[in-house]
Order: structure tokens, then sequence, then C-alpha cells
């Protein structure tokens, strides 16, 4: 009975870490009702995600399949379900905790990892080609102003953000 | 002239200058002044947000200090800069503890954030600042032939209690907008829905099944072109197109502009000067019917 006890206080862990987590705050105010999965466009063209399913797992406290699974990447992020939840739940902002969570813990899609790489290296994260350079001048526009490199390498290194592992293995 | 900090964002400098060209032409026409600020940086989107929201929260906030300093209000063009920006200004306006720990991390970089300048999108602007009646009166061609599918993207309107924009489930500045301009603005079955976007790059099947959605109602409603606000929308539902020729070999050929062309297009400016060759559905049916 003792192993009950403790898997159960490591169960409350997970929706508690979610909770302390920025985006997090709100999960526990659920309670499954769907309109979330009913109002999601993704959930209308995949059975591999509907919010309310997330919701529920991350509740029960599956840490390990809610972080290292596919579903809380494949959140468009239209806000939808947020706008409609009677709970006030902030479903979005709790995907995105549970997304923060999931590459403190190795798990981040290789897109994501690019992304880091081009705004730690440019300040941007989509990278301005040669091709365009010129069309850009042909059309009159002015040259781009340099992003501020420096600055974002200091906010990066003051939130961590620089030293995240972004491990290849276990990608979702 | 209502001056204001251009936000230009990643996407639209490096891969849609026609959306660049259309806004720096037009707007200062209808009386507003954009000016381009120093070390301006990305504007930390959803999928910065993705990997840690502090982050992206101080990085937004950064960009909004750069506007502080130059005491000017920010216009964006893009949504999703919108989005990043205007939830970021006002999350720290609102909740002081926030922006105490965003002001620790934003010293490192010499910033602090002071929460005194709006972040708008350029509809507001053209609503607020230009008015419909002068947007109207400024009008040189004949638009009354079109028929638009308007599609303003998620993150113009939500999260509503962030953005504050406009009504989530029944918006109508957009649309107003594009009737200021002579077109019709129709209605499509699931106007208000996502385009999928987001999902290019991790999930291109379900991003295009979505994308297809879109194409296949707003054709089906007997839109002439479909009108967008955000880079990802344009690039869904442009190049979307040629895969969806591609994946469901269904051909559709709908154009896609972003409203600042549409607007360029109607104060008169030369399709040319708009740098509309970037587009990947031809326009020149269209650009026939604008007189």
């Amino acid at each position: 009975m003792v192993h009950e006890k403790d898997d159960e206080t490591l169960r409350a862990g997970f929706s508690g870490e979610i909770k302390h987590r920025l985006g997090g705050e709100t999960i526990t105010l659920c309670y499954q009702c769907g309109t979330c999965a009913a109002s999601c466009p993704v959930a209308k063209v995949t059975e591999k995600f509907n919010p309310r399913g997330v919701i529920k797992l991350a509740l029960l406290g599956e840490r390990q399949e809610v972080l290292s699974g596919s579903a809380i990447w494949l959140c468009s992020s239209c806000y939808n379900c947020q706008e409609r939840c009677p709970q006030k739940v902030e479903i979005a902002d709790v995907i995105y905790a549970l997304r923060n969570i999931a590459i403190m813990s190795g798990h981040t899609p290789n897109i994501y990892s690019e992304f880091a790489s081009g705004l730690m290296k440019e300040g941007r994260i989509v990278p301005i080609s040669k091709f365009v350079e010129k069309k850009r001048t042909d059309y009159g526009l002015p040259p781009l102003k340099s992003a501020g490199v420096e600055a974002i390498k200091k906010i990066l290194s003051t939130t961590g953000f620089d030293k995240i592992q972004w491990k290849k293995e276990g990608t979702p | 002239m209502t001056s204001y900090a251009l936000f230009l964002g990643c996407t639209i400098p490096a891969r849609q200058p026609h959306y660049e060209a259309s806004a720096r032409k037009a707007l200062p026409q209808l009386g507003i002044e954009l000016v381009d600020l120093d070390n301006m940086t990305c504007c930390a989107p959803p999928p910065l947000q993705s990997i840690d929201l502090e982050t992206s929260l101080s990085i937004a906030a950064y960009n909004i200090c750069l506007a502080e300093e130059a005491d000017l209000n920010m216009i964006t063009l893009c949504t999703g800069c919108f989005e990043s920006l205007a939830m970021a200004n006002t999350m720290l306006k609102q909740n002081e503890k926030l922006k105490a720990r965003v002001n620790q991390i934003l010293s490192s970089a010499g910033k602090e954030f002071k929460g005194n300048k709006e972040v708008k999108h350029y509809l507001q602007v053209l609503t607020q600042d230009v008015g419909l009646d002068r947007l109207k009166k400024s009008v040189t061609k004949d638009l009354s032939s079109l028929k638009v599918a308007s599609f303003s993207g998620c993150h113009l309107l939500r999260p509503s209690a962030l953005l504050k924009f406009d009504d989530p489930e029944r918006p109508h500045v957009f649309d107003e907008l594009i009737e200021a301009l002579g077109a019709k603005s129709i209605w499509y079955r699931n106007k208000l829905k996502c385009c999928g976007g987001l999902l290019r790059g991790y999930a291109d099947d379900v991003a295009l099944a979505i994308a297809r959605e879109k194409i296949v109602n707003t054709t089906k409603a007997g839109a002439d072109c479909i009108v967008t606000l955000c880079p990802f929308c344009f690039l869904t539902l442009d190049l979307g197109q040629m895969l969806i020729k591609s994946a469901f070999h269904e051909e559709y050929n709908i154009p896609v502009l972003h409203y600042a062309e549409l607007l360029g297009l109607a104060l008169g400016i030369e399709p040319k000067e708009l740098a509309l060759d970037f587009h990947k559905i031809r326009l020149d049916k269209l650009l026939s019917e604008i007189r």
C-alpha cells in the first residue's frame, strides 16, 4: 500500500508541476466537458490530438505519456478552445506549459530546435536569403536594420534558454 | 502624419516583400508614417512560446522597450507579431509581479519595460487614426466587382481577453475595412476557423488538410480572392494550393492577397510597385477586374 500512496503523490505532482509554470495555472479547473474538442480544427482532421484528451492525461498524472507523445505538438495555437471554455481553462496556454516542460525534459521536435538556433544566431527565426535581399532593393525597400542579437543573447542566457539541451533522441 | 514604430518581424522581410512593399507604399498615403528602429528582433511567436514562455515574454517586452525609448506606439503587419507583442504588453501592464520578473530578466540587456505604449495592428490604425470615411475617400480604383473572402487568421482575434481587437465570434472590423475599399466581403463556411499554418514543419499532412478546407469553402462561396493579414495564413493558402494540387490532385487557383496589397491597389498604386510577382497563384484575372 505504501507503493500506491507514493504513486498517488507522484500523480498529484504532475498537475502541481503544470500549475506552477507560466501558462499552466488554470489546468485543474477542467471538468472534461469537451467544448474544447468540439471547437478544435485539428481534432476534426486527426485522431492524434484533442485538447480534452491531453488535459485528461495530464490531470491523471501520465507525465511520461504526455511529454514524450506527439499530441501536445499538434495544437495549432488557434485559441478557439480557450475562448469557449466554460471553466476559463487557458487551454492553449496550458499546452504551451506542457511543451515547455517537455523541452526541459529533452523531448524537442526537430523543427523547434531549428527555430531556437535561428534565434540564437541571428535574433530572427527566419533567415534572410540573398535572393530576397536583392528583390527588396529592386522594389525600393530600405535595407533591413540589424537585429539586436547581443541583447537577445543576454536575455537567453539569463533565462537559461541558451543552456537547453536540444536532444535528438526521444523526439516526439 | 501619425508616426508609429514599425515592427516588421521575421517572415515578412525574409519571405514576403510584397506585403512590406504594399504597406510601406499605402500607409503613408493615408497619413501614417512608419519609423524603422534599430535592434528589433523576433517577436517571440508561438514556436518560441512553445520552447519557453518566460523567455518569449521577455523578448516581446524587449522589443516594446525599443518603442518606449523612441516614444512611439508600435504598429505590426503580421498578426503573429501582433499577438505576441500585444499579448505581452497587456499581460505585463496587468500583472505587476510578472512585470517585475520580466524586468529582472531585461535588466541583463539594459532594458526596462515601463508599459506606457500601445501595440497596434495596422487594421486598428486604419480604423482609429485614418477612419473609414477618409479611407473610402482615398480609393481611386473600382473594386465593386470583387467578391472577397476575408480571412483574418486566429491571432488577430484570439485570445480576445488580451488582444481586445474585435468580437472573437462575430468580428466585423476587417470586413468593414474591405468594404470601405469598395469590394464585397462575403460569408463562407467556417470563416473564423484556423488555417493550420502553425503545424507546417511538424505535421504537414494535418496542416494541409485544414488548409484545404479553407480553400474548398472559399471557392464554394464563389469568392474571387481570399484576403489575409498573416504571412503564415498567406503561405498556407497561396503556396498551399500547389501542395493541395500534388497531394489531392485538385486545382483551385483562387488568388490570395494581403489586405495591404488590396489597399495599395485600391489607392491606385501600380501592381508592379507592390512586388506581386511573389505570389504563387497568378493575379492577372483579378487585376483585370480592378478598374
